[in-house]
């Protein structure tokens, strides 16, 4: 059986490259999917300890997270076309209306 | 007694009611409240002073008032011999001016207005003659003077009625400061702020100092002189006499009502009350005694030369309240009473004779525009005439009586300075005579000097005017029959009835010196009214050269000694000044303005530093967010 650490460095690795993608990348797009990455860099985890610990309760709470990030893509993708319309750009430091 | 709560309290009644009701519902008709109520409280005054006469006096705690530690004060009523001549005063002249503002004041826009604050203060002064204690009494003091405030200023949109409240009001500022802390240290002193008591207890008060300023002070005389403050603010002695002549930019009842019979002399009537107190000391009693006397002259001086009708009356009303204190001065407190007494009906005469010739010369006030009004106006003439000469003090008339009696109790009493304001009285009688009749001869004496319009305008003023000054002159001839001296043959019922109150001051002289007294101020009154005569109703203008001859004399008492002048130069002006440059500039200015400006000004710069965070940039709210995450867990995991 391959080791639970796998797991976790697997899962912290493509956490980071989520975190670092939502940094360093001006493109809306390409940032909405790097939330994408760092959500189910945590699924990965969370079934891993899940099937190492033998409880069941970190696979509900996936299927939870799996729904929620499902209607947030809905809403997100809402947004990034709103925005899109308004501005004609994906890039994000152009939209700063919000600044006090 | 119960019935005696109406004295007060119906005028009150009519001051709410006008003040309610009067400028949507009762208009035109406010007189017909007020009158109503004064004159019920008229009616039950003389119930109550019928009573006194019996010799039953009242002296009732109604309701308390404060209670706080040991300081216990009730709203209670105290209906004496002294009590009951302030009622007869009070409420007599009250009523007969209240029908006389009826035909005086008509189609004033602030009629209703007029009637309501007459009524308050007919309220306030019987509050004040009938409290049994100081804070009521103190109480009654601020009210009227609050009255006064108002009336003075009633037309306020003329600046110079404004004014002369404001002035009346700040000049009685000073003397009550002084009555308050008097009250207080009676307080201090007895315990209890009701008359009996104190009364009772001052003779434990003898010889008893105070640490006053760093100074040990006689404490009955120290309570005297604060006392007699208050006195010489309301009742405008020298040196806060300055107000009163001023106070005649209000209408004319208000001066008759206010200014001359009633409010003015409760100065008086407070250091009469007060007689236990001030005959303890006699520093004191010398010091009224002098500013009474100084008072009078000083008065009658300004009195001879001024052009203003009304003003002339004023200033006789300053010098005659001077008489009263120099009468108590003397320690002829019933003399005083008496005066005032008598003052009462025949000042008030001057003002409504004063004010009925206004109202035919439309509002005009100088005497050199008048003259020759006799034929127009009967009745004013014959009522003011009487007037005059019973402030001349003509033998048999009300004004001869109390004046005699002042004069001689000061002749023959045991003051030390007795003979001296004797001399000042005597002198003052004449005076008062001349100007008197200076101000009959050229009002109503020679040729009328005004405008044509005006000589076509004149007329004699309506019943309801000229009723209320024939019932006065009765009074001003008859007031002073109750206290016709033995010497006379009368019985000197008067001080005889004080007596309970005020006690009893025996002159002691021979009869022989009794007659050369009255002798002398009679001569002095006749002779100062031939004089006016000799010098105005003579064709000619003696007055004039005069005049020229003495122009220096003439031109310090056409300026009233400057004692305006004065005050503006050492009081009003630097208070302007310290107003102006220390509390606008420095303690407005700087230091509220600028805590009440910086303060705001300080949290504005902070966030518009702290906006500056809120860029709009995603990355930098993300990057925040990371380095937290990141410390977070650094922390978790280190710790």
């Amino acid at each position: 059986m391959i080791p639970l650490h796998w797991y976790l460095w697997l899962s912290a690795v493509v956490f980071m490259v989520g975190v670092a993608g939502f940094l360093m990348r001006r493109n809306i797009i390409i940032m909405f999917m790097s939330i994408e990455l760092m959500l189910n860099a945590v699924n990965i985890s969370l079934v891993s300890f899940s099937r190492y610990l033998d409880d069941m309760r970190g696979q509900i709470l996936v299927f939870f997270i799996i729904a929620v990030a499902a209607a947030e893509a809905a809403i997100g993708l809402g947004i990034i076309i709103a925005l899109f319309r308004n501005k004609v750009t994906a890039h994000v430091d152009e939209a700063n209306e919000m600044k006090g | 007694m119960d019935s005696y709560l109406l004295i007060p309290f119906l005028p009150l009644a009519a001051f709410f009611i006008n003040i309610i009701f009067g400028r949507t519902l009762i208009k035109d008709k406010a007189h017909w409240v007020s009158i109503l109520a004064v004159f019920g409280s008229w009616v039950v005054s003389m119930m109550a002073v019928a009573e006194v006469l019996q010799g039953k006096t009242v002296n009732a705690d109604l309701y308390t008032w404060i209670t706080s530690g040991g300081f216990k004060v009730s709203v209670g009523f105290l209906i004496d011999q002294l009590t009951s001549v302030m009622l007869v005063v009070v409420t007599t002249c009250s009523t007969l001016i209240h029908i006389y503002s009826a035909g005086y004041m008509h189609g004033d826009k602030g009629y209703y207005r007029f009637f309501s604050y007459l009524s308050l203060f007919t309220f306030s002064m019987l509050m004040l003659v009938t409290a049994n204690n100081f804070l009521q009494l103190y109480f009654g003091w601020e009210a009227v003077g609050l009255c006064s405030y108002f009336l003075i200023g009633f037309w306020y949109e003329k600046k110079s009625a404004s004014d002369a409240g404001k002035k009346a009001f700040i000049v009685n500022r000073f003397g009550d400061f002084g009555f308050g802390i008097g009250v207080i240290m009676i307080f201090l002193t007895f315990g209890t702020l009701h008359y009996i008591p104190i009364f009772g207890a001052v003779n434990g008060m003898v010889g008893q100092t105070v640490d006053f300023l760093g100074m040990q002070v006689d404490l009955p005389t120290l309570i005297a002189l604060l006392l007699f403050c208050g006195a010489v603010g309301k009742s405008a002695q020298i040196p806060l006499h300055v107000w009163l002549p001023d106070a005649m930019e209000g209408p004319t009842p208000v001066s008759a009502l206010i200014h001359a019979a009633t409010m003015v002399t409760a100065g008086v009537f407070m250091v009469a009350r007060c007689n236990p107190i001030f005959s303890l000391s006699p520093v004191a009693m010398d010091v009224v005694a002098i500013v009474g006397a100084v008072t009078a002259l000083f008065a009658a001086t300004i009195g001879l030369v001024q052009n203003d009708i009304k003003r002339i009356i004023a200033y006789s009303t300053v010098s005659q309240l001077g008489y009263m204190f120099l009468a108590c001065g003397v320690g002829a407190y019933g003399a005083g009473i008496f005066h005032l007494y008598t003052h009462a009906f025949f000042k008030a005469l001057l003002f409504l004779c004063a004010g009925s010739v206004m109202h035919a010369m439309a509002g005009e006030l100088d005497l050199q525009k008048m003259g020759g009004l006799k034929k127009y106006m009967p009745w004013t003439y014959l009522t003011m005439f009487v007037a005059s000469l019973s402030i001349a003090g003509v033998p048999g008339l009300a004004g001869f009586f109390s004046k005699d009696e002042i004069l001689w109790l000061a002749y023959s009493g045991p003051s030390p300075v007795g003979k001296l304001v004797w001399a000042i009285g005597t002198i003052v009688a004449f005076l008062t005579a001349f100007y008197s009749f200076r101000l009959i001869f050229l009002t109503f004496h020679g040729k009328f000097r005004g405008s044509h319009e005006q000589e076509h305008h004149l007329h004699e003023s309506p019943k309801v005017m000229t009723i209320p000054l024939m019932i006065l002159c009765v009074g001003a001839i008859a007031s002073g029959w109750v206290g016709i001296p033995s010497l006379l043959g009368g019985g000197a019922h008067f001080t005889e009835f004080m007596k309970p109150v005020l006690g009893h001051l025996e002159g002691h002289g021979t009869h022989a010196e009794e007659w050369m007294v009255m002798a002398i101020s009679v001569v002095a009154g006749l002779s100062g009214i031939g004089l006016a005569a000799f010098v105005y109703l003579r064709e000619g203008d003696l007055a004039a050269t005069v005049t020229q001859k003495f122009r220096f004399v003439h031109q310090v008492l056409w300026n009233k000694y400057y004692v305006d002048e004065l005050y503006d130069f050492i009081i009003v002006r630097p208070t302007i000044w310290i107003a102006k440059n220390v509390i606008v500039g420095v303690t407005d200015g700087k230091i509220i303005e600028g805590i009440v400006n910086g303060v705001p000004e300080l949290i504005g710069r902070f966030s518009l530093w702290l906006r500056s965070i809120q860029t709009g940039m995603v990355h930098q709210y993300a990057a925040v967010m990371a380095i937290g995450a990141f410390v977070v867990i650094a922390m978790v995991l280190l710790w």
